[in-house]
């Protein structure tokens, strides 16, 4: 290592080291672009499985036909476009919308368990949820709406509480989780005092089943995420200089607080979405993440890639919770079961790595 | 090289309540290795973190070839003034060569991702820090040496004519901050860098500063090159340390030998 230095610095550089950096780097993009395509590949031959099992099986041409409406089969398209694609769709758009956010919100903040489910959003979204099922006998519609409201203002709330000169990634984790335990404290306390029937309600809406979007909720997070994914992915070379830390963000040129308001925003809105839809569908966006980061070796921003880690987690938990079981489940419990373990392991070595904040 | 005028005037740095930094006037000489040394929590990082614009100025300015940096765009400060930080953080997995482009950050565009540029000053930052032979190696697997001259290739890469660097050498052992130090007057010297570094190591600085700053108490009091600056007194007056000043037998620089209470044989100077 030492003998690199006694060379002087301006003695023309041998040309071998640089070519294999330029090589380097553009073997490395091949695979991130491999890797990202295989894993968008496995997403959709899901989304397509989910559509093939049931109690009438269809085959995959048949479902890609109908789905897009390559040719016209009443019965068939009864089956796939109407009573499975709303569900396929649902697990899709919110798999990747958790899987990027959750990305988003553990690079942001430094820290592989500031996910969503943790630091408030979900569970500010499932307060507001079930005091509207319980209290005023919402449904539908009015129950994704508060939910949306519930997280955008925990979100907001959690980011005014974090303010002092700016806002950094450790005192919004911190405020976030203890805004998340008030949260999921007045909800139990809702629940606690609520008739049996509506509490089941709620019950079945807090644990999260990508069956129960209903078509304008669907609507709306399919339009917002064409919106928003794009516009993630050119966040992402902020996100990677932000996550290099303030000051080094700073001393590139970042306008950091900007920044992170910016990525903080669209990802709280994905999360929000994905929640309205589909109740809050437990650890797909703790662990999307990580899998995609570890899958690309830590290359590029990985934020595609957890898309679409998401959607096969979301879609997976959705085959074995509706065909696997004996009796069909909600999505959320699905991944909760995958997760937890996830959580453990991740609690486990965080800390012995030092890095758990 | 283009020559820059990197300034304080008046400038006053706090956080929250408190004034780090109080009135302080300082200019950086062009081309040279400045080294500011001082205690702990003499505000010499956070002058640093003010040259860099990382700090609203309480009061004055830093100003940049003349114009004061908060009225610039960041981005176009980060072209000038490249900043390693103390604290940087890798994240999870990163590649030597993927870090190091990340210093590419202020040249490029919203939409203008990578050039044939970009390519060009990551490979000579690499190159002129020896860290080219780790280009694929994961951040995690290297040594903190090497760790250090990664980021110092990452600050190369920005492509600034002046690297401001805080505490680098603070995790490094005595091989490698005299490497680390090395390699920085390389760069100055080989390609002409102003170079400003915050240090612990007093008779490190005194070895390879142009430019000493003595500070205390958020002010400077003392500057110059080390040799006409550095005495008994000023080390007294700076960290509270009785001393004494002998020729370092290497470089001829002064060097500080430190009089504790125990160990000591000979009368003071």
């Amino acid at each position: 290592m030492t003998d690199l230095l006694d060379r002087p610095a301006d003695q023309p550089a041998a040309p071998e080291p640089t070519v294999r950096v330029r090589r380097g780097r553009r073997f490395r993009q091949a695979r991130v672009v491999v890797v990202t395509t295989i894993l968008g590949a496995v997403a959709f031959a899901l989304f397509v499985a989910t559509m093939m099992i049931g109690s009438f099986p269809v085959s995959a041409w048949e479902v890609i036909a109908s789905t897009f409406r390559l040719q016209d089969d009443p019965s068939i398209d009864f089956i796939v476009r109407d009573l499975r694609l709303p569900t396929a769709v649902t697990a899709l758009a919110v798999g990747l919308a958790l899987g990027m956010s959750g990305l988003i919100f553990q690079k942001l903040l430094g820290n592989p368990l500031a996910s969503p489910d943790f630091v408030g959003i979900s569970s500010g979204a499932s307060m507001f949820a079930a005091v509207a099922i319980i209290t005023f006998h919402a449904s539908g519609l009015v129950v994704s709406g508060v939910a949306l409201l519930g997280a955008v203002l925990s979100a907001g709330a959690i980011y005014l509480f974090a303010w002092r000169d700016g806002v950094t990634g450790y005192r919004f984790v911190l405020i976030g989780i203890g805004v998340s335990e008030f949260f999921v404290a007045i909800t139990g306390y809702v629940i606690a005092r609520a008739q049996v029937s509506d509490a089941r309600a709620a019950m079945s809406w807090l644990v999260g089943s990508v069956g129960q979007a209903g078509a304008t909720e669907l609507r709306i997070l399919l339009v917002s995420l064409a919106v928003l994914l794009p516009l993630s992915l050119l966040m992402g070379r902020q996100l990677g200089v932000i996550e290099l830390g303030d000051d080094a963000a700073q001393g590139l040129g970042l306008r950091v607080q900007a920044a992170r308001l910016g990525l903080l925003t669209v990802s709280v809105l994905l999360v929000a979405l994905a929640t309205a839809a589909a109740g809050p569908v437990a650890f797909v966006a703790l662990i999307a993440g990580p899998i995609a980061v570890r899958l690309l070796r830590g290359q590029g921003s990985g934020l595609l890639a957890a898309a679409f880690v998401g959607a096969i987690i979301v879609l997976l938990a959705d085959l074995v919770a509706a065909h696997a079981l004996p009796a069909a489940l909600p999505t959320g419990v699905v991944t909760g079961g995958i997760g937890a373990p996830y959580l453990i392991w991740l609690l486990a070595t965080v800390n012995r790595e030092g890095r758990g904040g | 090289m283009t020559s820059h005028d990197l300034r304080a005037e008046d400038l006053t740095l706090g956080y929250a309540d408190v004034d780090i930094v109080s009135h302080l006037d300082v200019q950086v000489p062009d081309g040279r290795i400045t080294v500011i040394v001082g205690a702990n929590a003499c505000g010499k990082s956070t002058l640093l973190r003010g040259l860099a614009r990382l700090l609203k100025p309480r009061s004055g300015a830093v100003l940049l070839d003349g114009k004061a940096v908060q009225d610039l765009r960041s981005v176009d400060v980060a072209k000038v003034v490249g900043l390693l930080p103390q604290t940087p953080v890798a994240p999870d997995g990163i590649t030597v060569a993927d870090l190091v482009g990340r210093g590419r950050y202020p040249h490029q565009g919203f939409f203008r991702r990578w050039s044939p540029e970009d390519d060009a000053a990551v490979e000579a930052a690499m190159e002129a820090t020896g860290t080219a032979d780790l280009a694929e190696r994961p951040i995690s697997a290297l040594s903190g040496g090497q760790r250090q001259r990664v980021w110092v290739a990452m600050a190369l890469a920005q492509d600034t004519d002046l690297v401001l660097l805080d505490e680098p050498t603070t995790y490094l052992d005595i091989t490698h901050q005299v490497e680390l130090l090395d390699l920085l007057t390389d760069l100055n010297r080989a390609h002409g860098k102003t170079i400003v570094i915050v240090l612990h190591d007093l008779n490190l600085a005194c070895r390879y500063a142009d430019h000493l700053i003595a500070m205390k108490s958020g002010a400077i009091v003392r500057e110059g090159a080390p040799q006409d600056i550095i005495d008994a007194d000023l080390v007294s007056d700076v960290f509270g340390l009785s001393s004494d000043i002998v020729p370092d037998p290497v470089s001829g620089t002064p060097m500080v030998v430190p009089r504790g209470r125990h160990h000591v044989a000979t009368p003071a100077l």
